[in-house]
């Protein structure tokens, strides 16, 4: 590694310190970074200490790892599907992994039930998405999208029908979940471990990435067990995308943005866009959870609303300029 | 050195039968020509020797090893093979596509090395390229993207070298030099060649042996002289050709 790269690892590494930063220290209590000092040295007031280690650590350290694994996923799913669009929202593969986890939660299933299920949704919808989109021989944008939008109101319609047989009590939460909501998420401890092994296994596979996206002919040619690879890729994007899921519902866009700005930077090696994104990923939705919870304080905005109001435009963007900025494949 | 060997094959794609019953031997320091028509199937057999489909039935062996039974790595670093067409669809710059080529000599956890990334120059050099090894690969020229995908060839250092078509979208002055590049592989490093080529005098000019595919299944194959007679060629191309003798040997016009 050169000396741009690690640079750049640091800056992100700065970042995502910063973001948590701000994150601990907003809200209504508003607290400085000394207060965050005499929590961490245990001699902060009860309440203070209360608030930050009990209600704003667990919900950021939940977005950080939200956002980091919808960042890998998003980058993983691009690789898999050669194509710069691929995301998890958009491809209907978060629509499928919610269907699951509300049939889950409709028949009282917690835990590892729940997981189970928004994975078997997860995997479901890239089946559904490789299998359709994958026309004579090579994916197309137009196809690809078409099918995952076509997927994706297909787990909507799903999604409104699980909701019309949940009892009303719950079904603001339900609504808000689905939007993404990071408000009750807890202390992510198992979707941090997913994440980090996850991350230490797609980046350890980073050189066979980098020859991926060069197509599956190309691939063979030098060297690479195409199907086995793309086989494990495909599960770890659908485990990545169901844990996000189960995390903090549907959050759209911050896997599509966040690799699209590392490349853009110019950093096009997997293994380090890998693990750059995941650090990206996670500032980025630490800092629009932040704004969600605090731009209409004392109400609270779910954060997909935040990353869709992003991510739309960008998309759209992308969708009409990337042919020629990026050489996106438009066949 | 028999470097690839093929016995009683047969490779169908769609109703096309490519060859049937087909005994190849390609040896060290020889190149092959493959010629045929539109749709004979040459692109096929050549993904098909390299490994990457199946055939219908027969025998494929590099160095006496069945082709079948070898890992994808051990493969890649006997074969390499040049497609037709090269699309990009992510950004990446010319030396870090041509490094691409080392990946069959790497470790799973292994970075390029500043020797891998010395061989990347200088085939980058041999190709003509070595001044735009920071351009991003989606911002070249159709000839320029070949002739990068000959160094990434290069780079992959296999023993018989497989290329579809290496003179699609290059100027007269690189298609000569890069099928003189190609045949200094054969000659002075005794590696193998196959062309899959289109332009039969060029084919005439730059290799020592032919198989020919008819589209039926039927093929011939021997030495350019016992090869390139006007009754094949014209059986081949279904078409007449003039045979006139040029100052580099038999030139074929098209009448």
């Amino acid at each position: 590694m050169t000396t741009r790269p690690r640079l750049l690892l640091f800056a992100l590494l700065l970042l995502a310190l910063l973001s948590l930063l701000l994150s601990l220290t907003s809200g209504t209590v508003s607290t400085g970074w000394r207060d965050l000092l005499d929590v961490s040295r245990g001699d902060a007031d009860a309440v203070l200490a209360q608030v930050i280690l009990e209600l704003r650590w667990p919900r950021s350290a939940a977005a950080f790892t939200t956002g980091g694994l919808l960042a890998l996923a998003g980058a993983l799913m691009q690789v898999l599907l050669r194509n710069p669009l691929a995301d998890p929202y958009v491809l209907g593969v978060s629509g499928g992994a919610a269907s699951g986890a509300l049939l889950a939660l409709l028949f009282g299933l917690g835990g590892l039930w729940l997981q189970g299920a928004a994975f078997s949704g997860a995997l479901l919808s890239m089946l559904l998405v490789f299998g359709l989109s994958h026309g004579s021989g090579s994916w197309t944008t137009s196809r690809l999208l078409l099918t995952g939008v076509v997927i994706a109101s297909g787990w909507g319609a799903v999604i409104g029908f699980l909701l019309a047989l949940s009892p009303e009590q719950g079904l603001r939460n339900m609504v808000f979940w689905l939007m993404g909501d990071l408000s009750y998420a807890g202390l992510p401890a198992s979707g941090f471990v997913i994440l980090l092994v996850g991350l230490l296994a797609a980046t350890a596979m980073g050189r066979s990435l980098n020859i991926l996206v060069h197509g599956d002919l190309t691939a063979g040619a030098l060297g690479i067990a195409v199907q086995p690879l793309r086989r494990l890729v495909y599960l770890l994007a659908s485990l990545l995308t169901a844990t996000a899921v189960t995390l903090a519902g549907s959050i759209g866009f911050v896997g599509l943005i966040v690799p699209h700005m590392l490349r853009l930077l110019g950093v096009h090696d997997h293994r380090l866009l890998l693990p750059a994104a995941v650090l990206l990923g996670g500032s980025l939705l630490l800092i629009a959870d932040t704004l969600a919870r605090t731009l209409l304080a004392p109400r609270q905005l779910p954060v997909g609303i935040l990353t869709a109001m992003i991510g739309v435009p960008l998309f759209l963007l992308l969708l009409h300029h990337g042919r020629t900025l990026h050489g996106l494949d438009s066949r | 050195m028999t470097l690839l060997e093929t016995q009683d094959l047969e490779v169908v794609i769609g109703s096309t039968t490519v060859c049937h019953g087909l005994d190849l031997a390609i040896r060290a320091g020889e190149r092959w020509g493959i010629l045929g028509c539109n749709g004979a199937g040459k692109t096929t057999l050549l993904l098909t020797l390299a490994g990457l489909r199946p055939p219908q039935s027969g025998r494929i062996a590099l160095q006496q090893k069945a082709l079948s039974a070898l890992p994808r790595r051990q493969i890649a670093q006997l074969v390499g093979i040049l497609f037709q067409e090269q699309t990009d669809v992510f950004p990446a710059n010319v030396l870090d596509t041509v490094l691409t080529g080392r990946h069959p000599w790497l470790g799973p956890l292994q970075w390029e090395s500043d020797a891998d990334r010395e061989k990347a120059r200088s085939a980058l050099q041999a190709v003509g390229l070595a001044d735009i090894e920071q351009r991003l690969v989606t911002t070249l020229s159709g000839g320029e993207r070949r002739r990068l995908g000959i160094a990434t060839l290069l780079v992959q250092d296999p023993r018989l070298l497989l290329l579809d078509e290496p003179t699609n979208h290059l100027d007269v002055h690189h298609q000569i030099r890069t099928l003189q590049l190609l045949s200094g592989l054969a000659a002075d490093d005794n590696r193998g060649l196959l062309l899959v080529m289109h332009d039969l005098n060029l084919a005439a000019r730059y290799c020592n042996h032919f198989l020919l595919l008819f589209g039926d299944g039927e093929t011939t194959q021997g030495s350019a002289a016992a090869v390139l007679t006007r009754a094949n060629l014209e059986r081949l191309y279904q078409h007449p050709l003039l045979p006139l003798q040029g100052p580099q040997g038999q030139v074929w016009i098209p009448q």
